[in-house]
């Protein structure tokens, strides 16, 4: 069967610097298909739409839209293709209604002067050439006196040149004046759709799921017939993914060609026709959602096993160190983010959490670190210093918990943003957690310089001295500072958020290595990974996340990668596995 | 006693109205511009030294150039300041606060220097003032006419000025823009709209127009003479738009009260010296209570644009 | 279709410069400023350059009273300068110095006048000085409190502030001389003794002393540390605990009592009256002084000096051409601080000129790291990758494709 494609693209790389984030991508969309974009966080997928929304130029590789070539260098070259891509993080002015979010910026479509000049004069020899055709042929008749061209004499045409520029500027003003009822404008395409959109409220006033139809009418109104929708469902409650299935429905209908970007198979299963899967920037395989499974897609997605040579102690004197107990929490959009958590990390153990970026894990760590507001749970801390004495962490600042003796130490994931200071050198980004103690008032810069000066040497850091500001250092040095630093801290506690985003493989394990080092101290590790194959061979115990919500905690040492990534997309699949032992262990959450 | 008072307060007004509205303008395209007090009296010394050399030249015979000549001059010297001033701030991204001083400082001191000893200039510029003071007669009118109809040109065309501004700003497209620019440049800059040039055009027309108030305050309020107010009735003219809720239209009112409350000890009978200047306090007071409410309510429309001050970069994001 | 034409400039953010460039940059600037200001000097008022120059010369170095003036003068700025300085640390714009000095210089006079003959001078200038410290405390830290409070905007506040001071002034003013001329005369009591008979050196004693303390202040002390912290990422303050609100409150005291202090020695030391020229403007021009210092006391010293060297010079170049008003002054110091702040582009910034447009929109190989956050956030990470991949390039591939030449 021939298909029609709205979009095709060929051989697409793209390079960030050295890293491959998009190589040789085929892709196809077909006309009024919706198919669904599949992969891991960092397999390239909103690199690659991004290429088809203006965002980003391709280093290689051609661009089809609608079988004709196109170079697509800006947003405006992709609208102008009908193109329309709704970003994951909303571009809307907050003081504004619906309906001046989604007219802002329109400019009105105006010929050149000369051109319309050009072409009034075409128009009115067409229409004399037609008064020409007419006057041969006989009519009589008053009717055929009433429906006869009019003839547009030199004077008549004359006139009209010397007002255009009048008429064009009145068409300026026009165009410029805001009419009292935008919204009503706008609501027949809201109609045609059935978005349920009140398009005069302020934007501000508006919930997630709202702001998100906001931005899917501003793509219509820009006259887009290929919609791009980058994990539109990660933000929507249950009955609101079902509105926006519908509404995908009924533009498809419509003839929309439409791409979604989602991690979650049940949604895959439901709502696309075809399903293309990415993994490490390439392109494995577009298959018909009939003919496949949600086993099949995850393999896809997480590809095989691979040996990392991680070494891996067992561990000794394991103690509970940190009990979580029912956790809640919302962030600043009303959203849950955090739905009813509980797990024990333990002494002597790497406990790793796995799940798609932003299900939860940022702000579970910023809970325990007295960051993040709870609604409801418990954290209890056990103190090895007190023979196990029981503390409450529940709901305190960050001094606090220091101030109670837990030696709590985070690798928050926002390196330069939250865990230093890039415009501050190295020494005195090691006295933040330390700036408080010794003589009053002074600050005491003679230990934290000896700290530096350690880590440094001992992490072999690439630095002129400790002097340099960190902005200054490479992504794996500053990484390295960061940790050497919580760790210096001699903690009960370590907890690391993506600890190795970005890092090379030197860097990379340099820092599992310390990880490791502080596992046979007997500190409980808590490891929040991307990499499925790191997590594998690093972890003691993985506790996998999904919407907030625990999924499943499996041990290190059994687990197998497809039963993670099912786990990840909320779904629990049985998988086989070849290599290891057959039963796959599973633990609820303790 | 009332009809003059309220006569004399819509007079001076004026000054308040086009500092205030030339300076919304500014702060719509995100732009705090603390330079207006040094924009207004630079504008006034320039148009009052461009109207001497008019009046050297060719006499008082054409009322009407010598009058428009002087708006088009202060108009142009404003919105060259406000040149200056966005290519400091948008293409050189220097802080705005910092620059806004310094824009002042400079101005300040132009005008002085130009200003001082320059007094026989002034008395034939005085001359001109008539053509300013007076557009309708009115000798014959009641206390309606005095009140509205006694004015002169300038302070009827503020308030023409502060209504075009209030329908270009919540009416039309462009003003929509603009507002899309102070609130969120990214977000105005992704639907397409040309950040710089929207900063840069209402820049200069919005201290083009706090420069027309500097013109007026000499050759209107002031009749021809020369004082050092300006820089003063700049900073109230800063303090109106916070007053306004930068809106234009409320403006119009608000520059009323403020040249009430500045004027209103010289109609309050048997108050003391000390006393008026207690009186001159409250547009400030006033100004700081209506920002604290507006902070702590919170309302999103009461508040400043939201990039107000901020340097946008587009790689910066 | 049609293709978009890539601009021909470009413009990065600096990051790997050395740091003594900017110095160097921001020198070459002041000279270029004053060279310029000779041109001007020449075509407005017909003095040859050189004798500009030796005019400013001498009016600031020209004899021993000159110098005194200048320093004197100087040392005032500096100490305001010094007093905004943690605010500004830590990005909070307080702009009320003028109001903040003017309300402390008030309450020294308040004394002065209310006190003065009823107790001993020496406790007499105790209290003032107190008094002084009190009233600018309570200037600065009322918008302290609101921002902390409801984040209300601390420029305009303090802006207002000031002239609440202003028109306090001037109404006790007239109550203190009713009926009068409008200005108080120089009061006898609570004067600060004259050291080798002058009124010069407190104010240095005090503007060495205050530079000195807030220099180890910002360096040294635990609350220096958090005004860093709290202005460079209120997420790290947070992080690791720091208050961000106390921090922001107990700054402002800090700068409002510096302020009461220079308040206090223009009462007490120089003027023994108060009018509304008192602080004259000297409180703005503080915020510049501070800015072109980027906020460190050590540079402050040769901020305020180019200031006081620059009014008390062409003072005297207007002197030697008839001119008596001191507005050229202002010019010349608006000027020069324009100059000076549009130089501070070329340390910010780089200027890249496009060769070939191969790159993204918006995102160029040899931009550094936090600049590739592109506009839309890509996969968190896509960006961290490409921040790496960047970042673990040598700095070598930061080399400036176009010096500063672009721009001047």
């Amino acid at each position: 069967m021939e298909y029609t494609y709205a979009v095709q693209m060929k051989g697409i790389t793209k390079r960030f610097g050295k890293v491959l984030a998009n190589n040789n991508v085929d892709l196809d969309l077909r006309k009024g298909e919706i198919l669904s974009l599949l992969g891991e966080n960092g397999s390239g997928k909103t690199t690659l739409m991004n290429m088809l929304a203006g965002i980003y130029f391709p280093d290689e590789g051609q661009i089809f839209v609608n079988g004709e070539e196109v170079v697509i260098r800006s947003p405006k070259d992709a609208f102008d293709n009908h193109i329309g891509m709704v970003h994951q993080h909303f571009k809307l002015v907050d003081v504004f209604s619906a309906a001046d979010n989604i007219i802002l910026g329109e400019k009105e479509e105006k010929l050149p002067f000369k051109e319309e000049k050009q072409q009034i004069i075409e128009d009115a020899l067409a229409n004399n050439a037609e008064c020409d055709e007419y006057e041969k042929e006989e009519h009589d008749g008053v009717l055929s006196y009433l429906t006869a061209p009019k003839r547009i004499t030199d004077k008549e045409l004359k006139k009209r040149l010397s007002l255009l520029p009048w008429t064009r500027f009145a068409r300026s003003v026009k165009f410029n004046w805001l009419k009292k009822n935008r919204a009503g404008d706008l609501q027949g395409i809201a109609d045609k759709y059935g978005f349920e959109i009140d398009l005069k409220k302020k934007i501000y006033d508006m919930s997630v799921s709202e702001k998100q139809t906001v931005e899917i009418i501003k793509v219509l109104y820009r006259k887009a017939d290929i919609l791009i929708l980058d994990e539109p469902t990660a933000v929507l409650t249950p009955q609101e993914i079902t509105k926006l299935f519908s509404v995908m429905r009924k533009m498809k209908e419509d003839g929309k060609s439409i791409i979604i970007i989602t991690h979650k198979l049940n949604e895959v299963m439901e709502i696309s026709d075809r399903v293309a899967v990415l993994r490490k920037g390439e392109h494995i395989a577009t298959v018909d959602t009939k003919e496949t499974s949600e086993k099949q897609l995850t393999e896809m997605m997480v590809g095989k096993k691979v040996d990392l040579n991680i070494e891996r102690a067992t561990p000794h004197d394991v103690e509970d160190r940190l009990v979580v107990e029912h956790l809640s929490a919302v962030n600043h959009d009303g959203i849950k983010v955090l739905d009813d958590v509980s797990f024990t990390a333990r002494s002597g153990e790497i406990l790793g959490i796995a799940g798609i970026a932003g299900s939860g894990q940022k702000e579970l760590l910023e809970a325990i670190a007295g960051l993040q507001k709870l609604n409801t749970g418990d954290i209890t801390y056990y103190d090895p210093a007190k023979n196990n004495e029981k503390v409450d962490l529940r709901s305190k600042t960050p001094v606090q918990i220091r101030e109670l003796g837990v030696r709590l130490s985070f690798v928050p994931e926002d390196r330069l943003g939250m865990g230093l200071v890039g415009n501050m050198d190295i020494t005195d980004n090691m006295m933040l957690r330390s700036y408080r103690k010794g003589i009053p008032f002074f600050l005491d810069r003679k230990n934290p310089k000896k700290l530096a000066e350690k880590i440094v040497d001992e992490l072999q850091v690439a630095t002129p001295n400790t002097q340099t500001p960190v902005r200054r250092l490479s992504g794996g040095n500053v990484q390295k500072i960061l940790v050497g630093r919580e760790i210096a801290a001699a903690p009960t506690v370590f907890m690391a958020a993506y600890p190795v985003r970005g890092l090379d493989i030197n860097s990379s394990y340099t820092i599992y290595h310390l990880l490791n080092e502080q596992k046979e101290k007997g500190v409980a590790v808590i490891f929040v990974g991307e990499d499925l194959d790191v997590l594998i061979d690093l972890c003691d115990r993985i506790m996998v996340i999904c919407g907030g919500k625990i999924t499943g905690v499996i041990d290190g040492r059994r687990a197998i990668k497809e039963q993670i990534g099912s786990l990840m997309l909320g779904r629990e699949i049985a998988f086989d596995d070849e290599n290891k032992n057959k039963e796959t262990a599973q633990n609820e959450a303790e | 006693m009332f009809v003059k008072f309220l006569t004399s307060a819509i007079r001076l007004s004026a000054v308040f109205l086009y500092g205030s509205t030339g300076e919304i303008i500014v702060e719509k395209g995100g732009h705090l511009n603390l330079g207006i007090p040094g924009i207004m009296s630079v504008s006034a010394a320039v148009s009052v030294l461009a109207e001497y050399s008019l009046i050297k030249s060719m006499g008082t015979s054409a009322p009407a150039l010598l009058v428009l000549i002087p708006i088009i001059v202060a108009f142009l010297v404003g919105a060259l300041m406000g040149f200056l001033y966005s290519f400091l701030t948008v293409t050189l991204r220097c802080n705005q606060n910092v620059v806004g001083l310094a824009m002042t400082t400079l101005g300040v001191g132009l005008a002085g220097y130009y200003m001082t000893g320059a007094g026989a200039k002034i008395m034939i510029v005085a001359r001109a003032s008539k053509y300013f003071v007076k557009l309708f007669d009115v000798s014959g009118g009641g206390a309606f006419s005095q009140i509205f109809f006694s004015h002169g040109i300038l302070v009827y065309l503020a308030i023409i000025i502060a209504v075009i501004a209030q329908i270009v700003l919540s009416k039309t497209r462009t003003g929509l823009n603009l507002r899309a620019v102070g609130e969120n440049p990214a977000t105005a800059d992704a639907a397409g709209i040309n950040v710089s040039k929207y900063k840069y055009v209402s820049t200069c027309v919005g201290c083009g127009i706090s420069g027309l108030g500097g013109l007026f305050c000499v050759m209107d309020y002031m009749g021809g003479n020369w004082e050092y107010v300006l820089e003063g009735f700049g900073w109230l003219s800063i303090a109106l738009v916070i007053f306004t809720l930068w809106k234009p239209a409320l403006s119009i009112l608000g520059s009323i009260i403020f040249a009430g409350l500045y004027i209103a000890s010289s109609y309050i009978e048997g108050i003391s010296f000390a006393q008026i200047e207690l009186i001159k306090l409250l547009p400030y007071v006033v100004t700081i209570l209506v920002l604290v409410i507006t902070s702590m309510i919170n309302k999103r429309e009461t508040q400043a644009p939201a990039a107000l001050g901020q340097s946008y970069y587009r790689e910066d994001r | 279709m049609k293709q978009n034409k890539e601009p021909l400039v470009h413009l990065v953010k600096r990051d790997n410069v050395a740091p003594w460039k900017p110095w160097v940059i921001r020198a070459a600037t002041i000279l270029g400023g004053l060279i310029f200001i000779c041109l001007l000097c020449f075509a407005e008022l017909k003095v040859s350059p050189f004798k500009v120059i030796k005019y400013m010369f001498t009016g600031a170095f020209g004899n021993e009273h000159n110098v005194l003036v200048m320093f004197r003068q100087m040392s005032l700025l500096l100490i305001i300068a010094l007093a905004i300085t943690p605010a500004f640390k830590m990005r909070f714009w307080n702009i009320g110095a003028e109001g903040q000095v003017l309300i402390g210089a008030f309450g020294a006079c308040a004394c002065m006048f209310y006190c003065g003959g009823k107790m001993s001078d020496a406790g007499l200038i105790v209290l003032m000085l107190v008094v002084a410290i009190a009233a600018g405390m309570i200037w600065a830290v009322i918008p302290a409190l609101f921002k902390a409070k409801w984040n209300t905007n601390e420029t305009l506040f303090t802006l207002m502030m000031n002239y609440i001071a202003l028109q306090i002034v001037l109404y006790f003013i007239k109550v203190w001389v009713p009926g009068g001329t409008g200005s108080l005369n120089p009061i006898k009591y609570g004067n600060l003794p004259q050291i080798a008979g002058g009124d010069y050196y407190f104010s240095m004693i005090f503007a060495a002393i205050i530079t000195v303390a807030m220099f180890c202040y910002l360096r040294f002390s635990k609350h220096g540390y958090e005004i860093t912290v709290v202005g460079e990422s209120v997420n790290t303050a947070k992080y690791i605990g720091i208050n961000v609100k106390k921090v922001i409150i107990r700054t402002l005291i800090l700068s409002g009592a510096i302020c009461g202090i220079a308040g206090f020695l223009i009462v007490a030391g120089i003027d023994h009256t108060i009018s509304k020229d008192t602080v004259g403007g000297q409180g703005f021009t503080a915020v510049l002084v501070s800015w072109l210092a980027q906020f460190n006391p050590i540079a402050m010293i040769f901020t305020s000096f180019l200031v006081a060297f620059l009014t008390r010079g062409t003072q005297e170049v207007m002197t030697s051409s008839g001119i008596t008003n001191n507005f050229f002054a202002q010019v010349v110091t608006g000027i020069m601080f324009i100059i000076i702040l549009a130089s501070e582009f070329l340390i910010r910034y780089q200027i890249v000129f496009r060769k070939k447009h191969k790159d993204e929109i918006g995102g160029n190989d040899t931009e550094s790291a936090e600049d590739s956050k592109t506009e839309i956030e890509t996969e968190n990470v896509n960006d961290e990758q490409i921040e790496t991949a960047q970042a673990e390039e040598p700095i070598a591939q930061n080399v400036e494709v176009a010096t500063e030449k672009g721009v001047n």
